[in-house]
């Protein structure tokens, strides 16, 4: 199976591109659901519009979701920054 | 002690498994699944039925080859035209087995969920397993077919918009169901990935197994192959499991050995694994 990653690695593996448009697609996808306070979708479209005074991103941007962890509440914010903003294109906040 | 083990026992064995077939997105191969998923119980000495909930677009009874005996429907059934008895159709192959159309002229809401309790319960009373094959989309005929459900199969196909879709009736197997509603617990969830393509995965065009399980976060119970058997089967009417000689067939078989508690190794997961006919037909 080796030379089949030579291989892979030569040309556009489109698998790939759907695995990674999907995650985040699923990842946006379960913020709306189950776990998490009510609030956390409108906390995440008010996040989005203060980024956008900042800078141009996409809808999708901006993730949050609440985990409980031992007894703890952490609220964890991902706001992906758009290609020529890289510097450290991934901020992460956590809060209790 | 031991009395009160067997008060328990007692009352989890009475009651028949609800195991609820779905994947939001239509023709991923719902229906292929809950036939030779039910058939396959049955060949197994388990009583099952088979229902079909896609009101005004059956298509179980096509699948099942049992389209000329259907008189009386699951609609019929909810509004007290006819008997669960008289609408049951018993499957002249497989003894356990039995099958429920759905109603090809009603519309979708004439599945109440009392209705719907209603005939579950007494399918409870007479089978071990009965299969819901739940009709596309996230509607009330889905949600009906997955409310009462213990378990679930989630049918994907290795494609973008599929995992999608499974990953929104998982959000609704986790919130819209009577366990969840109640507190009772979870349904418990199973993957099942169909039309699957070593080939294709393998030159990087296919998403792989692995990337859908990662996505999905659920156990693989089974991956069936793309394969012409699944037409073969369907243009007569036999469900694929039936001819366990065939490469689908005998995924499906190994499905069922593993949700009834065997280990069986997945198969048609690598191109070196496909038989002669695979290779000569695998696009």
């Amino acid at each position: 199976m080796d030379w089949m990653k030579l291989f892979r690695s030569e040309r556009k593996n489109s698998a790939h591109v759907a695995r990674d448009r999907l995650k985040l697609v699923v990842m946006h996808q379960r913020e709306g659901r189950g776990a998490g306070p009510d609030w956390l979708p409108r906390l995440r479209e008010d996040l989005l519009a203060v980024v956008r005074r900042y800078t141009e991103v996409a809808d999708d941007a901006v993730h949050v979701r609440v985990q409980h962890d031992q007894g703890v509440d952490l609220l964890e914010m991902n706001i992906a920054l758009p290609e020529e903003e890289r510097g450290g294109s991934v901020s992460k906040a956590g809060s209790t | 002690m031991t009395r009160h083990l067997l008060i328990i026992f007692g009352g989890l064995s009475a009651l028949a498994k609800i195991i609820v077939v779905t994947s939001g997105k239509g023709g991923v191969g719902k229906t292929t699944t809950s036939a030779s998923f039910a058939t396959g119980l049955a060949v197994r000495g388990y009583k099952t039925a088979v229902v079909d909930f896609d009101v005004g677009l059956r298509n179980l009874d096509l699948i099942m080859g049992v389209e000329r005996r259907v008189v009386f429907d699951f609609v019929n059934v909810i509004q007290g035209e006819a008997t669960l008895r008289q609408a049951l159709i018993r499957d002249k192959r497989y003894d356990n087995l039995a099958i429920l159309a759905a109603s090809q002229t009603r519309d979708k809401e004439a599945l109440t969920i009392d209705g719907v309790q209603r005939v579950l319960e007494e399918l409870a009373k007479e089978f071990d397993y009965v299969v819901c094959d739940s009709p596309a989309g996230i509607e009330h005929g889905a949600y009906a077919a997955m409310y009462f459900a213990d378990e679930a199969l989630v049918v994907t196909n290795p494609e973008v918009s599929s995992v999608r879709d499974s990953d929104r009736v998982l959000g609704l197997l986790s919130s819209k169901t009577r366990k969840a509603e109640q507190g009772e617990g979870t349904v418990r969830e199973h993957l099942v990935l169909t039309r699957y393509n070593p080939a294709r995965v393998a030159k990087g065009e296919m998403l792989s197994v692995d990337d859908v399980t990662d996505i999905l976060a659920i156990p693989l119970l089974g991956i069936i192959p793309e394969s012409q058997a699944v037409l073969n089967s369907s243009n007569q009417g036999v469900p694929v499991v039936a001819d366990t000689e065939t490469d689908a067939g005998s995924a499906y078989a190994d499905m069922v050995a593993r949700f009834l508690g065997e280990e069986r190794a997945h198969r048609f997961v690598e191109v070196e694994k496909k038989g002669f006919l695979g290779r000569l037909f695998g696009t």
